[in-house]
């Protein structure tokens, strides 16, 4: 057998799952979709003394409309979410970049908070909602609270969740008319952690102009790195070839990679700005023809 | 292990799975950290389903659980529990008859060693039951998710598209 002996809890409500993570917090993995926990656990790089398997939680398990946006619980399979006609129409994003994370057969089982839990600084989610300025809804036997996504988001693998919470999902609003979205990754192969991807969000004013842009990068920094020297140049100015050229080196200033083995520091940073300019290329098409 | 003073039902070293596999309905105590795969195949003895890397990358483990392409190497037994699971074994016929996967894979040489085809056909399964696979970059990216060290992909290419077409006989084919 792979994993260390645990004891495994199959909480069904949300109160037994948190009561369960208040007496054990430390001690204790949330399983979701297990396609990152369980290769821990196989390799015995994890071995919580309790494993709380949420998939029997009840009600965690369906995208639902709220008030002016989307709410993602903490069951939702990645592939159901890329399948959503009503989510492929409201955040196009999110399809984008749900065709490049894993394969199918990881997406059928991988939940969408699960991988934000998991803030893997090379994955795809964490990038997109932060672009999205999703809201983490987080819970404890103590209470609930909402933390937007850029501060969710603190360290390799690190998320600004206790112990004793667990995030019960993610909201999304709705995006403002006259808003593009974009998103480009580099990986060496299909289905890979990209080397570096660039998520985008574009709000335009009546006159074409930029009025409000959410730029993100992942694989260049220990969480989403927003770049925020390329929005800067983006806000108040139509996204024309020299302007969307001006964020790109801004971008690529802006952002401190380390090189490993798969890419050298400089090969990333040349990566996010051709990769904020693959995304912003596509935004000010579909925004100059809307 | 006692009842957590939290209520929440406790987890102790087996647990009962009951479970449908290939039809078949199955129960067996088991330890709470095997894993689906290691459960068919040591507790089953449904040895089609192969073990390779052990932490989801290679595919070589791939079945359906409830009708979906899963790593049975990333989900413990216990989760199995109530639900339908579906291994190579039960693609081909109860004669016998051999699925139009793996009818294609035996034409086009599309395996060499053999040890990934399972996982293979079981991928392939699930997106034929979508719908037709029409071109070679979708069949190279139903393939994507498996990972061949041996025979390579072109004969697989060509299993996709045929096994397609014969699934699909109205749809229209790279394959001639």
């Amino acid at each position: 057998m792979k994993p260390r002996p645990f004891t495994y809890l199959a909480p069904t409500s949300v109160d037994e799952a948190l009561a369960a993570l208040a007496e054990h917090s430390f001690d204790a993995k949330v399983l979701a979709g297990g396609q990152s926990l369980a290769p821990l656990l196989n390799f015995r790089m994890a071995s919580p003394e309790y494993l709380i398997d949420i998939n029997d939680v009840a009600g965690l398990d369906r995208v639902r409309r709220v008030d002016g946006g989307w709410h993602i619980p903490a069951l939702v399979r990645q592939r159901t979410v890329e399948r959503s006609p009503e989510l492929r129409a409201a955040f196009p994003l999110l399809p984008a970049a749900l065709e490049q994370v894993a394969h199918p057969q990881i997406r059928n089982r991988g939940t969408v908070c699960g991988s934000l839990a998991h803030a893997d600084p090379a994955a795809e989610l964490p990038t997109v909602m932060t672009a999205l300025d999703a809201t983490m809804r987080v819970a404890s036997v103590r209470g609930e609270r909402e933390v937007p996504a850029e501060e969710f988001f603190q360290f390799h693998f690190t998320t600004s969740l206790e112990d004793d919470e667990l995030l019960v999902g993610v909201t999304v609003d709705d995006l403002p008319p006259a808003t593009s979205t974009g998103f480009a990754e580099f990986a060496p192969r299909h289905g890979d952690f990209a080397l570096a991807a660039v998520a985008g969000v574009v709000t335009r004013a009546s006159d074409g102009a930029v009025g409000a842009v959410r730029l993100v990068a992942s694989g260049v920094a220990a969480r989403p790195q927003r770049l925020t020297a390329a929005e800067k140049v983006l806000l108040g100015q139509r996204p024309t070839p020299d302007v969307v050229g001006a964020a790109e080196r801004a971008a690529r200033g802006e952002v401190d990679p380390t090189g490993d083995i798969h890419a050298s520091a400089d090969y990333r940073r040349h990566l996010v700005g051709v990769l904020a300019r693959r995304v912003l290329t596509t935004i000010a098409e579909e925004g100059d023809h809307a | 292990m006692p009842e957590s003073p939290s209520g929440t039902r406790t987890g102790h070293e087996t647990q009962v799975v009951r479970t449908t596999v290939n039809g078949v309905e199955r129960e067996a105590e088991v330890a709470t950290r095997l894993t689906l795969a290691d459960f068919l195949r040591h507790e089953l003895r449904l040895t089609g389903t192969h073990v390779g890397c052990e932490h989801g990358v290679c595919g070589a483990c791939t079945v359906h659980v409830d009708g979906a392409a899963v790593r049975s190497c990333l989900m413990l037994a216990v989760q199995a529990n109530g639900r339908r699971v579906d291994t190579v074994e039960g693609l081909a016929g109860p004669d016998g008859e051999l699925a139009p996967i793996q009818e294609a894979f035996s034409k086009h040489h599309a395996l060499q060693c053999g040890f990934c085809t399972s996982g293979f056909l079981m991928s392939v399964a699930e997106a034929l039951k979508e719908g037709p696979i029409e071109t070679e970059q979708a069949a190279r990216e139903v393939l994507g998710g498996n990972i061949c060290r041996c025979t390579g992909y072109a004969g697989m290419v060509d299993a996709v598209l045929e096994a397609s077409q014969t699934s699909y006989p109205t749809a229209k084919g790279e394959h001639a």
